[in-house]
Order: C-alpha cells, then sequence, then structure tokens
C-alpha cells in the first residue's frame, strides 16, 4: 500500500474535491455573473467523475480498508452523481427565473456530493463520520439558501439544530461501539463480534452503541419516530434544493445506513433487524396517514418520502443479499421518479411565481395534457400501481421481505401503501377531474422540461425491459455479502 | 404470426393508443374511427386464435416465452381451455363499447379512446398470461384506466364511485402480490404451469388461498365486498360499465379457476363451505336488494352480485357440470349484462336520467327497443332458449351433486331473479306513455340498432347451441378436475406418510 495507490482508488472524489475548490476561486473572483459557466462546468465535473466511477472494477481499499470501492460504492456514486447533476441542471434554470443566482450554489452542491461519494465508500466510522459532516454542513447552508425568504432560513435552521443532534448520537453510538469492540473499522468489528464464546444479546454496552447508531442514521434517512425535520425542511427549502434532500442525500444516507450495518455487525443482525422492522412500519403508516391532510405539494412530498423510506427499509429489515437488491433497486426507481416530480413543482409557476398548492393543478390535463401525462404516470409510479416503475421496487423489496419470514410487516406496509395510495390518487384527481385553472407558464426552461419527459418516460417504460438494472443491482448487493 | 399471435392480440391497442396520440391528435372523429378500427381488428384476431384453438387437449396453446424481469420470472404467454373464451369476450365487446360511446362522449374524446384500448390490453393481458407476475401487472394495471373512465367521463357523484372502486381493488390485490411473492421463493418460479404442479404445504396453502380470495372476491363481487359495484357501475359511462360488468367482474372468476382451485387444492375444500355461504347469501340477498332499486343501472349491477353468485357456487362445486357451467355463465352474463347496460345507456342518451320512475310506456314509442331489450331481460332471468339459461340450469345441477342444500337455496335465487327483472321491464316499458317528456322520444337509431342486433343473435344463439363454448372448455375443465383430485390424493398420502412416521 503506498500513498500513490491510494490515491488512485480515490480518483472521483479528489477531482471532485479539486474543481470545486478550483471553481470556487473563479467564482469569488468573477462573481454571481460566474453562476452560470460555474454550474457547467461543475455537471461537466460531476459528469467526467461518474465515468471514472464506472470504468472501475473489482473491489479496491484505500487507506488500510477505511475507504473501499467496491460495487456497491460505485452503484450508489452513480445514482449520486447523476442525481447531483440533475438537480443541479434544475437549480440553474429554477433560481435564473428568480433572478437569484449565486455561484455558491454549484460549489455547495458539489461539496455535498463529495461528502456523500466519501460516506458510501467508508468503511470505517471515522471515515464515515467525516463524510457525514461535510455533507450535511453543504446541505444546512443550501436549504437556507433564499436567505431572505423567512422559510427557507427556517428551513435551514431546523435542519441545523436537529442534524447536529443526530450526528451528537451518531457519535455517541460509535464511541459505545469502538469502548466495546476496541476498533472503529467495519472488517475488524465483524471479527471481533464474531468471536466463539461472545456472549453478544447480553453484551449490553455493544447492543446500546448499535441502539445510539441506528438512531443517528435513522434520522439522517428520515425514518420515522426521527422524521420531524423532514417536511419543514422540505416545504421551505427551494424546490431544486428539496430535490437534491430528496434524490442524492436521500441515496446517499440510504447506503451508510445499510453499510454502517450489514459489514460490521452480521452476528448481532438479529438485534438490529428488531429495531429497523419497527422503524420501517410506523415509517409507512405515518407517511400514508399524515400525507393525506396535506396540501402543499412539497409537503405532501414530503410524508410521501416517509413512507418510502419504511419500504426501502424493510428491504434491509430482511437483512439478505436479495434484501439489498431490493433496496438497490428501489433508491434507483425513488431518485429518477423524484427527479421527475421536483422538475414537475418546478415548472408549477403562475407568471413568474413559484406556485406549491395542488389545487393549482386543477384541471391541468385539460390546459397541459402532455404535462398532466407527465405528472400522472410519476405519481402512478410513486404510488406504486403496475405497470408504472414503481411496482418492480416493491416486487423485490416485499419479496425479499416473505422470503426472510417477514409476513407481519410485509402484510402492515403493503396495507398501508393502499391507505397512501388515496392522496396519490388526490393529485391524479385534481388534474383529471377537476374544473381547469389557467395553465402554468410556458418559458421553464429546457433543462426541466428533459428531466420530466425523461423521467416520465422511465417510468412508464421500465416494463419494458426491467432485467438490466435489476442484475445490476444484484451484482451490487453481492459486494457486500462475499 | 400464429407463434406471436397472443402478443400481438394484447398488445395490439397500444398501437391504437400511439396512433391516437399521434396521428389523430385533436381530431375527434379520428379517434373515434381509429379506436374502432382497432377494436375490429382484435375481434378478428380473436376469432382466428378460436379457430385455430384445438378443443380436445388441455395443454396451453399458441405459448409464448421470452426472458423479462430476472430467473424464474419470465414474459410467458398462452391459452387453453378455460381462458381462450374470455380473450373472445374480451374483444367482442369492445367494439360495442366503442359504439356505444360514438356520439355520448363528446368531449375528450381522444382520452377516452386511449383510456379504453389501453383496458383492452390490460384485460386480454390478464387471460393471456402464463406468469403469475405479469398476471399481477396487467390485473392491476386495468385499474388506473378504469378510475379515469369513472372519474373523468361519470355521472354526479363520479369522484367517490371511482375513490371506491379503485381503493377497494387494490387492497385485495396487495394481498394477492404478497401471496405470489412467497409462492416464487416456494417454487423458485413464477410460471403458472410449473406452480401448477407444485405441492405447497397445506397450512401455507390456506393463507394463500385466503390471500387470492382477497382478490378475487373483491374483483367477482361476493358479498359482502361488493358495495363499490353498484356505485361504480352507476357512475360510470355506459361503456365504462359494459367492460365492467361484461369483463372485469370475471377476471375473479377466472383467478380462481386458473390459481385457487387447481393450485391450492386442499385449501379450496377445505373452504368451499364459506364460498358455497357467501354464494346464497348474495344470490338471495342482492335479488331482494335488486328488487328495492329506483335506479335502473344499480338494479342491474346487484342483478350482477346475485349472478357471480351463481358462477362462485358453480366453480367451487367441483365437478365438470358447475365448472363448466361456471364458465358458461360468465360468458353469457358477459354478454347479457353488457348488452343490458347498452339498453340502458339507449334511454339515457335520450332522459339524462336512470330513475325508473321517470320512465313507463316506452313500446308505445320504441317498439324495437322493447323487444331487444326484451330479450336480455329474459336472457337475465335464465329463460330456456337464451344463454342466461345454460349457465344457470349447469350451476344448479353441479350444485345438486355436491351439495342438495345449496342447490335448494339457489333455486329460490332464480324466482327473485325473474321477480326484480320483470318487475323492472313491467315499469320502464310496459303501461301508459303519460310522462311528457317522454311523448317525443325516438326509437333505435341505426348505430344502436348495429350495437344492440348482434347480442340478439349471440344472446339466442348461445341458448340454442351452446356446443361451441363446451367443446373449447371441456377438456381443460375434466383436466382440472382429475389434477385436482391427484393433488389431493398427495396430500393424503403425505399426511398418512408422517403420521406412520409418528
Amino acid at each position: 500500500m503506498n500513498l500513490q495507490a491510494d490515491l488512485l482508488v480515490l480518483l472521483p472524489e479528489l477531482m471532485v474535491a479539486i474543481g470545486a475548490m478550483v471553481l470556487l476561486v473563479g467564482g469569488v473572483m468573477i462573481g454571481d455573473t460566474a453562476s452560470r459557466v460555474v454550474s457547467w462546468l461543475a455537471i461537466v465535473l460531476l459528469a467526467g467523475a461518474a465515468w471514472i466511477v464506472f470504468a472501475n472494477t473489482g473491489t479496491n481499499t484505500a487507506f488500510h480498508g477505511a475507504f473501499v470501492v467496491d460495487g456497491f460504492a460505485r452503484f450508489t456514486k452513480l445514482l449520486i452523481l447523476a442525481g447531483s447533476a440533475f438537480c443541479l441542471l434544475m437549480a440553474n434554470e429554477f433560481f435564473a427565473l428568480e433572478e437569484r443566482q449565486r455561484f455558491e450554489l454549484p460549489i455547495l452542491m458539489l461539496l455535498a456530493t463529495l461528502g456523500m461519494m466519501l460516506m458510501v465508500s467508508a468503511s470505517s466510522f471515522i471515515a464515515l463520520y467525516m463524510g457525514l459532516e461535510l455533507q450535511s454542513l453543504a446541505l444546512y447552508v443550501l436549504a437556507a439558501f433564499q436567505r431572505d425568504n423567512l422559510r427557507s432560513t427556517e428551513a435551514g435552521l431546523k435542519y441545523f439544530v436537529l442534524g447536529a443532534l443526530s450526528s451528537g448520537m451518531l457519535l455517541y453510538g460509535i464511541s459505545l461501539i469502538y469502548g466495546f469492540t476496541g476498533t472503529t473499522e467495519f472488517h475488524a468489528i465483524a471479527v471481533a463480534t464474531a468471536q466463539p464464546g461472545a456472549d453478544l444479546a447480553h453484551n449490553y454496552g455493544l447492543i446500546f452503541g448499535l441502539v445510539f447508531l441506528i438512531a443517528g442514521l435513522a434520522f439522517k434517512v428520515g425514518a420515522v419516530p426521527f422524521h420531524m425535520w423532514t417536511p419543514d425542511v422540505y416545504e421551505g427549502s427551494p424546490t431544486p434544493v428539496t430535490a437534491f434532500f430528496v434524490t442524492a442525500a436521500k441515496v446517499a444516507a440510504f447506503a451508510l445506513f445499510i453499510r454502517a450495518v450489514i459489514a460490521p455487525f452480521p452476528a448481532v443482525a438479529h438485534q438490529w433487524q428488531q429495531i429497523i422492522v419497527i422503524v420501517s412500519m410506523l415509517s409507512v403508516i405515518l407517511g400514508a396517514v399524515a400525507a393525506i391532510g396535506q396540501t402543499n405539494i412539497k409537503r405532501l412530498l414530503a410524508y410521501s418520502s416517509i413512507g418510502h423510506v419504511g419500504y426501502a427499509l424493510l428491504g434491509l429489515a430482511a437483512g439478505t443479499q436479495a434484501g439489498i437488491q431490493g433496496m438497490l433497486v428501489y433508491l434507483a426507481y425513488y431518485l429518477v421518479t423524484n427527479l421527475g416530480m421536483f422538475a414537475c413543482i418546478a415548472a408549477m409557476r403562475r407568471d413568474g411565481e413559484s406556485v406549491e398548492d395542488i389545487r393549482d393543478l386543477a384541471g391541468l390535463a385539460r390546459t397541459q395534457p402532455y404535462f398532466a401525462l407527465a405528472l400522472g404516470a410519476l405519481t402512478f409510479s410513486l404510488a406504486g400501481l403496475p405497470p408504472l416503475a414503481g411496482i418492480f421496487a416493491k416486487i423485490y423489496v416485499f419479496g425479499a421481505a416473505m422470503q426472510a419470514h417477514l409476513y407481519i410487516p410485509a402484510i402492515i406496509n403493503i396495507v398501508a401503501s393502499v391507505i397512501g395510495a388515496f392522496y396519490y390518487l388526490r393529485i391524479i384527481q385534481i388534474m383529471y377531474f377537476d374544473e381547469p385553472k389557467r395553465g402554468f407558464d410556458h418559458n421553464i426552461g429546457g433543462g426541466t422540461h428533459a428531466l420530466m419527459w425523461g423521467t416520465s418516460a422511465i417510468s412508464i417504460f421500465f416494463v419494458v425491459l426491467p432485467a438490466p438494472l435489476i442484475a445490476i443491482a444484484g451484482q451490487a448487493a453481492h459486494a457486500l455479502f462475499p | 404470426m400464429m407463434n406471436h399471435i397472443l402478443s400481438i392480440i394484447t398488445f395490439l391497442p397500444l398501437v391504437g393508443v400511439a396512433a391516437i396520440l399521434t396521428i389523430a391528435r385533436g381530431s375527434d372523429s379520428n379517434a373515434r374511427w381509429i379506436a374502432l378500427f382497432v377494436t375490429i381488428a382484435e375481434l378478428v384476431l380473436s376469432l382466428v386464435l378460436w379457430f385455430n384453438f384445438d378443443g380436445s387437449t388441455a395443454a396451453f396453446q399458441f405459448v409464448e416465452s421470452a426472458d423479462w424481469l430476472g430467473p424464474g420470472i419470465g414474459y410467458r404467454m398462452g391459452v387453453d381451455g378455460i381462458s381462450m373464451l374470455f380473450v373472445v369476450l374480451t374483444a367482442g365487446l369492445m367494439p360495442f363499447c366503442i359504439l356505444a360511446s360514438w356520439e355520448s362522449i363528446d368531449e375528450r374524446v381522444g382520452e377516452y379512446m386511449v383510456a379504453f384500448l389501453a383496458l383492452e390490453t390490460m384485460m386480454i393481458g390478464v387471460f393471456t398470461s402464463l406468469d403469475l407476475i405479469l398476471f399481477y401487472i396487467f390485473f392491476e394495471a386495468g385499474l388506473i384506466p378504469m378510475y379515469l373512465i369513472i372519474g373523468v367521463w361519470g355521472g354526479k357523484r363520479r369522484i367517490y364511485a371511482s375513490y371506491k372502486f379503485f381503493l377497494y381493488t387494490l387492497l385485495g390485490s396487495v394481498l394477492m402480490l404478497l401471496a405470489i411473492l412467497y409462492m416464487y421463493f416456494q417454487a423458485g418460479t413464477t410460471d403458472i404451469v410449473t406452480l401448477l404442479h407444485f405441492h405447497f404445504d397445506p397450512w401455507a396453502q390456506r393463507f394463500l388461498w385466503l390471500a387470492f380470495f382477497a382478490s378475487f372476491a373483491v374483483k367477482m363481487p361476493m358479498w359482502p365486498v361488493h358495495t363499490w359495484l353498484p356505485d361504480a357501475h352507476v357512475e360510470a359511462p355506459t361503456a365504462g360499465s359494459v367492460i365492467l360488468a361484461g369483463i372485469l367482474l370475471k377476471m375473479g372468476g377466472y383467478g380462481f379457476l386458473r390459481f385457487s382451485i387447481p393450485m391450492f387444492a386442499s385449501a379450496s375444500e377445505v373452504f368451499t363451505p364459506l364460498v358455497f355461504v357467501l354464494s346464497i347469501v348474495a344470490i338471495i340477498y342482492t335479488s331482494l336488494v335488486a328488487l328495492a332499486q329506483e335506479d335502473i343501472k344499480k338494479l342491474i349491477a346487484y342483478s350482477s352480485v346475485a349472478h357471480m353468485g351463481f358462477v362462485t357456487m358453480g366453480l367451487f362445486t367441483l365437478t365438470q357440470q358447475g365448472l363448466d357451467g361456471g364458465i358458461f355463465q360468465m360468458l353469457s352474463h358477459g354478454v347479457v349484462s353488457g348488452a343490458l347496460f347498452l339498453c340502458v345507456g339507449v334511454i339515457y342518451d335520450r332522459m339524462h336520467t336512470r330513475e325508473i320512475t321517470a320512465y313507463g310506456g316506452l313500446v308505445n314509442r320504441m317498439p324495437m327497443y322493447a323487444a331487444c331489450f326484451m330479450i336480455f331481460t329474459l336472457a337475465n332471468v335464465g329463460l330456456p332458449g337464451t344463454g342466461g339459461f345454460v349457465g344457470e340450469f349447469m350451476t344448479m345441477l353441479g350444485a345438486f351433486l355436491a351439495n342438495t342444500w345449496v342447490a335448494i337455496f339457489a333455486a329460490t335465487g332464480v324466482i327473485l331473479s325473474a321477480a326484480y327483472a320483470l318487475y323492472l321491464y313491467r315499469r320502464v316499458v310496459f303501461g301508459d306513455l303519460v310522462k311528457p317528456a317522454l311523448q317525443t322520444i325516438q326509437d333505435l337509431s341505426k348505430r344502436e340498432v348495429a350495437i344492440l342486433a348482434p347480442l340478439v343473435v349471440i344472446t339466442i344463439a348461445m341458448g340454442v347451441y351452446p356446443k361451441p363454448v363446451f367443446d373449447v372448455t371441456s377438456a381443460s375443465v375434466a383436466n382440472l378436475i382429475t389434477e385436482h383430485k391427484a393433488a389431493l390424493a398427495v396430500e393424503g398420502a403425505r399426511k398418512l406418510a408422517q403420521e406412520s412416521v409418528k
């Protein structure tokens, strides 16, 4: 292991880090007029990083095993990079229409992406925490990016306070785990806990640490009972930033969650699975019930995201390779669908003002039928109705749960999904059945439009060729179960 | 072409959808003609399928298979004697639906036709798929176009009805999805042909049976989960009601035949009394409810529930007569109830009300209409010589063989059905024409004659000469019963072996 080889493993991350700094210097020198150029350069940078990630093969570790690049990391990194790049595209057009372009935005998003990439590759708790904090700090600022907007500022502050609390819990859990196993590296923890004669079920210190760790991670993915921040933050943040939270940041947090419980703790799987089963059921039920009364579409999607976190966690609760495969399929689907949903929300502008009430969609099928078709396909996909993409993600997650004999949680979750279908149907009802209002502005920007059409086309046509994604997700999941 | 005929039949309507979205853009009449052309092409193809079908074997025919989702889950298509005629029924009713909507749907015509064509693909796919996951996709995907059809082009309470329809059926089918996934991990595949010969553990079977039952009982619909049907029927546009009564309800019966009975043999045996009781309650109770209805469509909707009671009863007698009769009853009810809804549509288009009291004495101004309506009413009652008789008679014959009491109770339902159907007919058609609004009502137009005349012919043909139907079904039904008995024997032998080990 020499430094050069280690750095080579980190090439995509280094690229993003150095690129972000160069762009920052450039931006400071030129000022806000450069924001457009900086955005496009950032997108190019992300695409380049994605290409390098994609071209890699095999499993490589760096820095004495603290950093690992395997199939799982590559799969999630590609999702994250794609999510970031498309959110950046959306943000560029969104803030241009709002006339609030600032060059800091792309740079903050780059830094957050860098943190996410480190998170999903982290193979020790210290590396994990470093990546997580880099991401979180950038996200706090992004949430409050419209600093003269009360709701945006409130969102940033709330996110910061609660995020710091969760980081504290996470650190406390890590310190306990370190205290009882003597190491922070995933592999070493797995070895330590797998020693014959270790009475793990009564090693309360370790279990205690695990509980705090899971609480902190549940906070980051926004699962019940640590979900309180999501509706406020998602509603208050500017739309492209919310999209960034829901897509790239969610995938990264999930990838972190998966690796941080699967890799170090196979020996205490039974203990953590119980917690995750409960968290999963609570999230699905709350997500389904609480969304019914919402009228702000971003807030509604926040509750919907809590529900989706619950479904995805069911795959983790299964704790098997099939479960992780299902989760990865789920994350890919969730990322694509939400990119589209938020592109549609970004396109909801009337007379230059952004509108966010679902009643503003009234009669959209008559004023803008193709817009309604795109949003309708995405909504049905989120509701998990065939033949749209969502059902395949559900099939794999629920299949893994059935395979792992989690019958009762699977039944409860799928029944709750029917309750959840109600509010998705309401969006369709408003668009298709209700009397029309005035249509939306047409000058939204080509990128946002392309995102809407692209993602809804994927949702509709995924049924034709689902096998490749599922096979790739299977390979990625296999990396965690050598 | 015959190698891929099932895929062509299933997905041809989607080509029509694409054509309407691109070529017909904006023009209502283009959309109508494209839809009519595609549905007639479908009908022709389905008849070609029927003529090429070999009724002497129980094996699946026109089988197709390709990789699709992953290991064990593939794209598999095929039909046997049980599913064959449902394809024909679906393809056969669709042109009538398009014609019935020709003038009565005058806004958002393109979208309407798109929804119907998409629905046709989903419905045919249900009957042609030979893979459980594929079946599930088609089975549930039909909800989306139907939800839109009720919600956009429906009556006053359309929003309530559309939600009720959607959520009811969704709740039933998600439990089936979990059962399918369980079966996948037990058997390692969702290939229906393999699963038909797979013996599930007797206890697992019971839960699987209940999960499938939840889905099919809602779809049938069986008492007490039938309450979505009257609302959906009343609020749906005429063609939507035709499809609901004619085809969507048959998916439940088809599901029992294809999955519940052959795959979960011993569980079917265990739950037969439950099905009999629910069927009897449906036959008697909903017939009585139908007597009290003030709304024509609601009355026919309740009568559908009662007739589906005969079907479930017949299927679970597990006799050749009962199963053949159940299938026949589904086919004839598909034609007859569809025709009845079309008849209601005819007067609704003129008067814009479905209240029975708003009519009376129609025979004076609409003799042709009265004649057509008469034939369908009598077929609905089950008069010998019409399609309705054969199915009802055979299901009762089957029931008599299985359980005399069930047959006796079911027979009272026949009397009740005569009561409500003739009572309806008397109030709407006979009597003096006293209502001022009815003084100028017109008899059937040419388009309406073109719709109703073929249905009259089919209804009578089915009653007089039912043999072509049984030629298709009987081999598969006989095979189903043999396999069912064999599966029970295997299970009994296993049980004995286990006990002797103890």
